[in-house]
C-alpha cells in the first residue's frame, strides 16, 4: 500500500523551468534522507525524462510525490504531456532506438537508474510516464 | 428488566476493573516481582512500578462495557503507544520477547484474579468477563511482540551499517596509489557502498590508481561482479585506473561459467603484483640501494 | 546573455562549466570553443566539470561533440573533475564519453595532454636514468 505523504505539480514549458524542477526535486529528495548516488540518479533521470516532453511534447505536467511503502520512503515523479505519444513502446525501450538527433539513451537508460518505471502512451493523445525512487535505491 | 440485563448490570467488567485498580496493581508487581527471570539487572523495581502503574492507569481510564474486548478500539490509542513504547525500549536495553511478553500477560493474570474474587457467585457472568478481558489483552501482547521486533530490527540494521562502514578500508600504500582489501561476503549492497567509498577517496586523495583486492572474498556471484566491473568502469570515467587484485582460482571459474566478462579488466593474482603493476602505470621502480640494478623487488 | 568564461592556458584552453546548460548556452560554448581553438591555434581543450552534480545525456552528448569539433582542429579534450556520483549515474545511464580523456583534476589533465602532444615534448617527461647511453 502506496501512502502519499506529500505532494506537488509543476508545469513545464520552457527549459528555465527544467532548473526550478531539478532543484524543487533535489529538495524533497534531501528531506526524506536519499544518500548522494541516489539523488543523482533520480535527478538525472527526471532530467532525461522532461527533456523528452519538452523537446517532443512542448512540454508537461510533473507531479512530485513523497511517497511511503511500508517502512521505506521515496519520491515518485509522474510526468505527463499531451504529445504524439510513442507508437512503438518496447522499441522505445530498447538500448540504442532513436527518433530524434540524440543517442536514444533516454528511455532505457531512466528505467535502469530508478526503482520503478512505468510508461504508458496514445497516440495522437500524449504520454504519461512514472517512475519511482525509493531512498535506499 | 430482563434477568440476563440485570445479571449484565450488576456485573460491568470494566467497572470492577476500575474500582480495583490498586489491588489489581499490587497483584500485578507481586506476579512480576515473583518471576525467577526478572531482570533486575536492566530495570530497577521502582521503574518496574512506574511503568506498570502508567499502563494500568491509561488501561483502566478508557476502559468501558463496550470496548473491553476490542484491543483494537481507538479507545485504546493511548495504551497502545505506551505499551509500544515500553517494549521498543525494552527492545533496545536488551529483554528479550519473552521477558517483554510476560510483562503483558501477567497483567492479564491480575486482571482475571480479580474479576474471579469479584464476581464469585456467577459462573456464567464471569466466564463472559473473563473471555472478553483474555481477548483484550491477547491483542495488547501482539502489539507488544510487533513492536518488539521492530525495535530488535533497528539495531540490527544500525549494527549493519557500522559493520559495512569498518570492514572497507582504504589504505594510501603510494603517492597516488590506493588500495582497498576487502574481507568477508560481498553481496550487492556492500559492493555499492566499496564503490561510492573508493571513487570518493580517489578524489579527496587524488589518486590516480585503486587497487581492489578480493583474496579475502570467498565468491562472487553475477550481481557482484556486475558492480565490480562497473566500479572499474566509473574509475576510468573519472579519469583514474582501477586493477582487481586477489582473485581466488574458484572465483575465476564461477566468473568463466557466469559467461561475464573480464577482458576489460585489469586482474592481478596478488596485492603485490598489483602493487608492481601500478608502479610501472607510474614509471616508478624500485631498486636496491647501491646497486645499479634496475630489477624490481 | 550568459556566456561561459574560456580561459587560456598557453597552448590550452580551459573551461569551467558551474551552472546547468540549457539548449541555448551549450550550442553557444560548443561555437565559442571551437571559435577560440581555430583562432589562438590551441593544441588542447579541458573542461572541468568539478561543479557539475548531474551530467545527463545532453550534457554527454555537448562534450563528446566539443570533443569531436575540437579533434578536427587537431586539439585534444580532456574533462576534468566528474564527481564519483556523476561518474556512477553514467555507467548506469549507460552513457559512453567518446571523443574526450578524463582526467581526475586540471593539473592531471595538463600532464595528460603533454603526453598527447607532439613526440618532441615527450622526452622532458622521462627520468634521467632512461637516457640514452
Amino acid at each position: 500500500m502506496i501512502v502519499v505523504l506529500n505532494k506537488e505539480n509543476m508545469l513545464i514549458v520552457k527549459e528555465q523551468d527544467v532548473v526550478l524542477f531539478r532543484n524543487r526535486l533535489k529538495e524533497y529528495a534531501v528531506k526524506i534522507g536519499m544518500g548522494l548516488v541516489n539523488q543523482t540518479k533520480l535527478i538525472t533521470a527526471a532530467s532525461e525524462l522532461v527533456r523528452n516532453m519538452i523537446k517532443y511534447a512542448s512540454g508537461g505536467h510533473i507531479l512530485i510525490e513523497v511517497i511511503s511503502k511500508g517502512r521505506e520512503n521515496g519520491i515518485r515523479l509522474t510526468f505527463k504531456d499531451q504529445g504524439p505519444g510513442i507508437p512503438d513502446i518496447p522499441l522505445a525501450m530498447k538500448d540504442g532506438f532513436s527518433t530524434g538527433k540524440s543517442l536514444g539513451l533516454g528511455l532505457p537508460g531512466a528505467r535502469r537508474l530508478v526503482s520503478e518505471f512505468d510508461i504508458k502512451s496514445i497516440v495522437g493523445e500524449g504520454t504519461t510516464v512514472s517512475i519511482i525512487k525509493w531512498k535506499n535505491g | 428488566m430482563t434477568k440476563k440485563q440485570s445479571i449484565v448490570m450488576k456485573y460491568d467488567a470494566s467497572k470492577i476493573l476500575q474500582r480495583k485498580k490498586k489491588s489489581i496493581l499490587e497483584e500485578w508487581m507481586k506476579n512480576q516481582l515473583a518471576d525467577e527471570t526478572l531482570r533486575e539487572d536492566l530495570m530497577s523495581n521502582e521503574d518496574l512500578r512506574e511503568q506498570s502503574t502508567e499502563l494500568l492507569d491509561s488501561l483502566l481510564k478508557t476502559i468501558n462495557d463496550n470496548n473491553i474486548d476490542n484491543g483494537e478500539s481507538a479507545d485504546f490509542e493511548n495504551v497502545s503507544e505506551i505499551l509500544s513504547g515500553i517494549s521498543i525500549s525494552r527492545a533496545r536495553q536488551g529483554f528479550t520477547p519473552k521477558e517483554t511478553g510476560l510483562f503483558v500477560l501477567s497483567l492479564k493474570d491480575a486482571l482475571l484474579q480479580t474479576l474471579r474474587s469479584e464476581i464469585s457467585d456467577n459462573p456464567e457472568a464471569l466466564y463472559d468477563s473473563s473471555m472478553r478481558v483474555n481477548k483484550l489483552i491477547d491483542t495488547f501482547s501482539v502489539v507488544t511482540f510487533e513492536t518488539f521486533i521492530k525495535g530488535r530490527e533497528e539495531v540490527i540494521l544500525r549494527q549493519t551499517d557500522e559493520i559495512t562502514e569498518i570492514s572497507t578500508p582504504v589504505i594510501r600504500v603510494w603517492d597516488g596509489i590506493l588500495a582497498l582489501p576487502i574481507i568477508g561476503t560481498l553481496d550487492s549492497a556492500r559492493t555499492q557502498v566499496v564503490m561510492e567509498n573508493l571513487l570518493q577517496e580517489i578524489v579527496s586523495s587524488g589518486s590516480g590508481i585503486a587497487i581492489l583486492d578480493i583474496s579475502g572474498v570467498p565468491a562472487v556471484d553475477s550481481l557482484v561482479a556486475q558492480h565490480l566491473i562497473k566500479t572499474v568502469s566509473a574509475t576510468r570515467l573519472m579519469g583514474a585506473e582501477c586493477i582487481i587484485s586477489g582473485i581466488r582460482p574458484e572465483i575465476a571459474q564461477t566468473v568463466v561459467h557466469l559467461g561475464i566478462d573480464l577482458s576489460n579488466i585489469i586482474t592481478k593474482a596478488s596485492l603485490a603484483s598489483a602493487l608492481r603493476y601500478a608502479f610501472t602505470l607510474l614509471h616508478l621502480e624500485v631498486r636496491k640501494v647501491g646497486s645499479k640494478d634496475k630489477t624490481l623487488i | 546573455m550568459d556566456k561561459i568564461p574560456i580561459l587560456r592556458m598557453g597552448r590550452f584552453l580551459l573551461v569551467t562549466i558551474q551552472v546547468d546548460l540549457y539548449d541555448r548556452l551549450a550550442l553557444n560554448l560548443e561555437s565559442d570553443l571551437v571559435q577560440m581553438v581555430s583562432k589562438t591555434g590551441a593544441s588542447g581543450v579541458l573542461i572541468d566539470i568539478s561543479a557539475l552534480s548531474i551530467v545527463d545525456s545532453f550534457m554527454g552528448r555537448i562534450l563528446g561533440n566539443i570533443g569531436s569539433m575540437a579533434k578536427i582542429l587537431d586539439a585534444e579534450t580532456v574533462v576534468v573533475g566528474m564527481q564519483p556520483a556523476v561518474a556512477i549515474t553514467l555507467i548506469e545511464l549507460g552513457l559512453e564519453l567518446k571523443g574526450v580523456h578524463t582526467a581526475l583534476n586540471v593539473e592531471k589533465g595538463m600532464e595528460l595532454l603533454h603526453t598527447k602532444m607532439a613526440p618532441i615534448e615527450e622526452s622532458e617527461e622521462e627520468t634521467s636514468d632512461s637516457r640514452v647511453e
